[in-house]
């Protein structure tokens, strides 16, 4: 009930869609109305085509991401480990950090084609400084104190690092993962609508070449609610990864 | 000396990376499809600038990117402020921000260029879209940790609802409002080069895909570069509005972090 409530404005703009198309106050071909929308989903789904692009586009987004948050992460903590890591890699960070991604999608085509490849590497490239980030915020801001004690007690530096430090830089860590996810799908939809031939952006743009818009418009729902999905997804996860700090 | 090494690191590093390109590029292990030499990039990129090619993509990319950037902080701060003041606007916007936030806003792309075109108007559309968002959450959570002590007392010396906004409400939402635009700045950066590179036209993003269109890389990793460039010098200059802006703040004495 209480959920209901919270989520009335949704459904309050669903029905203002069906309402503003079946009075005639939008054209049909610039919005289909919503039941047809889901109607147009639901023969793509039992089709199968939704499946077959969508493993697509998770297969690229997972593993690129997978790669992006085990290097994006090891070199945060080395960063913050080593001073002359530090001094000569946080430059470049602080120098490609607020590059546009996206503007490596014509380059990473270049380099392996249309694929999975160019879509992984993308994604690894665009995803791996904020984790890189968040690593390397939190592992500085590891308690100083813990760390002496650890070693005082006779901990080798190595065993510090990770049972001190790479501990204390989780909740950045994770948090850095977080618009990483984001980053991911952005980058994703975008390079399958703009080089592939298959994915879920690439059905979409296909889609809308041929006009059928309400399929288009089905997909696009799928991709959004993919995305919010994922992101609550990972916050249950993270909630329970840091269960120990309460 | 070795302050002098420290302080000199950041360039060293750049410039290693520089020199490692040019290496590569000419060493033969890969060809200048693949990896153009940076020299030659760099040529290009001085010849674009004198026939005024680059000068004009960058410049419509920009007046894209910032006047979507600016629209939303324009419409998302004073959304944000409501949100966290009026419990209608509250209750209406809040699932609509929390689910509209995590998701993918570039899918809506063709729907947006379906209805308003291929021109300025659906590019700028698709900024606003998608920087909006970090900046009405960020106000949000700023406005909602202003100190009760502090309304409570500013209330009961009399000051009207207007007034709090002004002296207390905005002032104490400021840096968290920063932080917003900060977020918000890179997101517009990236998704106006993807709406040019998916609607052509004039600008680096649609530049760069005609160039990969037609494999001329020097023209590929010029956009790049360019790019690279101006969205380091916009993201410090929003860093250097943020210090001015909070200088009275306690975060200007605390060192900088990247």
């Amino acid at each position: 009930m209480k959920a209901l409530i919270k989520y009335l404005p949704l459904a309050l703009l669903a029905v203002a869609w069906e309402a503003a198309v079946r009075l005639g106050l939008v054209s049909r071909d610039l919005l289909p109305p919503f039941t047809q929308v889901i109607s147009a989903g639901w023969t793509l789904l039992t089709a199968g085509d939704l499946w077959l692009n969508g493993a697509a586009s998770l297969y690229r987004g997972g593993t690129g991401l997978a790669i992006a948050v085990a290097v994006g992460g090891t070199l945060g903590i080395v960063m913050a480990w080593w001073r002359p890591v530090n001094a000569f890699v946080s430059p470049l960070v602080e120098m490609l950090y607020p590059m546009p991604k996206s503007a490596l999608i014509p380059i990473t085509v270049l380099w392996l084609g249309f694929g999975d490849g160019s879509k992984i590497l993308l994604i690894f490239l665009g995803c791996m400084l904020p984790v890189t980030i968040g690593a390397y915020n939190g592992a500085r801001s590891c308690d100083r104190v813990l760390v002496w004690s650890a070693r005082s007690m006779g901990a080798s530096r190595l065993r510090v690092l990770w049972d001190v430090v790479v501990p204390s830089a989780m909740p950045e860590l994770l948090n850095g993962v977080r618009t990483a996810l984001a980053l991911s799908f952005v980058l994703l939809v975008s390079s399958e609508m703009i080089v592939s031939r298959s994915g879920l952006g690439h059905l979409i743009g296909l889609l809308g070449e041929g006009g059928v818009y309400d399929a288009m418009f089905a997909v696009v729902l799928a991709v959004a609610f993919l995305g919010f999905f994922a992101d609550r997804l990972y916050q249950m996860f993270v909630r329970r990864v840091l269960q120990w700090r309460e | 000396m070795a302050r002098m090494i420290w302080r000199l690191a950041p360039w060293i590093s750049l410039l290693t990376l520089a020199l490692a390109w040019e290496a590569l590029a000419s060493s033969g292990a890969v060809t200048p499809f693949m990896l153009p030499r940076l020299s030659g990039v760099l040529v290009r990129i001085w010849n674009d600038t004198l026939s005024g090619d680059m000068p004009q993509s960058l410049g419509l990319t920009l007046y894209r990117a910032l006047s979507g950037f600016g629209i939303a902080a324009v419409l998302g701060i004073p959304l944000g402020i409501l949100i966290a003041r009026n419990r209608a606007v509250h209750w209406f916007f809040d699932p609509i921000v929390s689910v509209g936030f995590p998701m993918p806003k570039i899918a809506f792309l063709p729907i947006v260029s379906l209805w308003f075109g291929f021109f300025d108007v659906s590019k700028i559309l698709m900024v606003v879209l998608d920087a909006i968002f970090p900046i009405v959450t960020a106000t949000v959570a700023g406005a909602l940790s202003v100190e009760r002590e502090i309304l409570w007392s500013a209330r009961n010396m009399g000051a009207s609802e207007r007034q709090m906004l002004r002296e207390i409400i905005l002032p104490a939402a400021l840096p968290e409002i920063m932080t917003g635009l900060q977020v918000a700045l890179p997101i517009a950066l990236i998704v106006c080069i993807v709406a040019e590179m998916m609607m052509g036209g004039i600008g680096l993003g649609g530049t760069m895909m005609t160039a990969s269109r037609f494999a001329d890389s020097p023209g590929v990793f010029a956009g790049i570069v360019e790019i690279a460039v101006a969205g380091w010098i916009i993201v410090k200059l929003m860093a250097m509005l943020r210090r001015r802006l909070l200088l009275w703040h306690a975060e200007a004495l605390a060192p900088p972090t990247v």
